[in-house]
């Protein structure tokens, strides 16, 4: 449900990076696609933020770009195997190896604009 | 095709993050104990917090609430009759709070006068599991009337919270609660996390909560 202010908040951040640094945009270069890192506990719906991401950019610098969505699944340790160990699923956090239940979380709260792709425009014109 | 890529590395919610931050410093250095109160619409949020700020206010204790709503001011009103100061919070469609808005509610409080701070977030269990507020126990409440695998079903907010409070025990039986179950859905997303069985209108379980949220604001950190 608040897929549409996260959405926006990326594309006010991404916005603030290409005024404070004009040159990534010189000579009619373009955002290409904004890459994010979201983790399994992040509490947002993949498809829920492209659709917003299309209402958000329309009239900025990065409308018509994509939005690239890296999952992460949640990592926790385990203190027993004294290992970081991947869940498959969230519905127990207990190791797969060896059933221990674990508290210490390493991965998958990820909410994180990773990067941006700029394809510069005599290129783009060739497409 | 050339293309570039920009490394940026920043948190889409830093600004909250950030303002979350400033909060939790200055709660701290009050020495006032703050709570978010996370749950379902209808689980009992409002009456569980009036009974802990009776209960609070009788021993003695400082406490104050912000709550926040869509659009009414109907728990402000249910709460302030604790006599404790209470603020709305009208959130106008968005489904959480943020730690701008806490900030702002704030204004003319005087933080070190209080012993307890109660935010009651709007009802969802999805959205508020993302927003710090700069609170030091982030407590999820379901009721027995539910489903035992709420804590399944929403593990965002369930693994992210430091005390659950199961809420209206006193229909338990009626509604063929199933209380092995529902403590061990919470113990298997958030396993060794502090539970409170209560009711708030029998009372039950109160005390336990009451000695808890005592010995949390002892520990200063």
């Amino acid at each position: 449900m608040h897929e549409l202010s996260i959405v926006m908040s990326v594309v006010e951040q991404v916005t603030e990076t290409l005024t404070a640094r004009p040159e990534l945009l010189s000579d009619g270069a373009r955002v290409k696609e904004v890459r994010l890192r979201v983790g399994a506990l992040a509490a947002v719906v993949e498809d829920s933020l492209q659709f917003c991401y299309g209402i958000a950019s329309e009239g900025t610098a990065l409308a018509g770009s994509a939005l690239v969505i890296r999952l992460l699944p949640v990592v926790m340790h385990c203190a027993r195997c004294d290992a970081d160990v991947e869940l498959e699923t969230v519905q127990s956090f207990r190791c797969p190896r060896c059933g221990e239940p674990m508290g210490d979380l390493r991965q998958g709260r990820e909410l994180e604009i990773e990067s941006i792709e700029i394809e510069d425009a005599e290129e783009a014109v060739k497409e | 095709m050339t293309t570039r890529i920009v490394e940026l590395r920043q948190g889409i919610l830093k600004k909250n993050d950030e303002l979350a931050r400033g909060l939790r410093k200055q709660f701290t250095a009050a020495g006032v104990l703050v709570l978010n109160l996370v749950s379902s619409p209808g689980t009992g949020k409002t009456a569980f917090l009036e009974r802990t700020l009776r209960t609070l206010r009788q021993s003695g204790a400082k406490a104050a609430a912000l709550v926040g709503d869509l659009e009414t001011d109907n728990d402000a009103r249910r709460l302030a009759a604790s006599g404790v100061p209470v603020r709305q919070i009208n959130t106008h469609g968005i489904c959480h709070l943020e730690a701008e808005m806490v900030g702002k509610h704030l204004e003319g409080w005087e933080l070190g006068a209080l012993d307890y701070l109660f935010i009651e977030n709007v009802g969802n269990l999805v959205c508020p599991s993302s927003y710090d507020l700069g609170e030091k126990i982030r407590v999820a409440l379901l009721s027995v009337t539910e489903g035992e695998d709420k804590p399944l079903k929403y593990p965002t907010l369930f693994n992210s919270a430091d005390a659950a409070v199961i809420t209206k025990m006193d229909i338990a039986e009626a509604v063929e609660f199933d209380r092995e179950t529902a403590l061990r859905n919470i113990n298997e997303i958030r396993p060794g996390i502090r539970i409170f069985e209560t009711s708030a209108k029998a009372g039950t379980g109160m005390t336990e909560w009451t000695d808890y949220l005592k010995e949390q604001r002892g520990q200063r950190s």
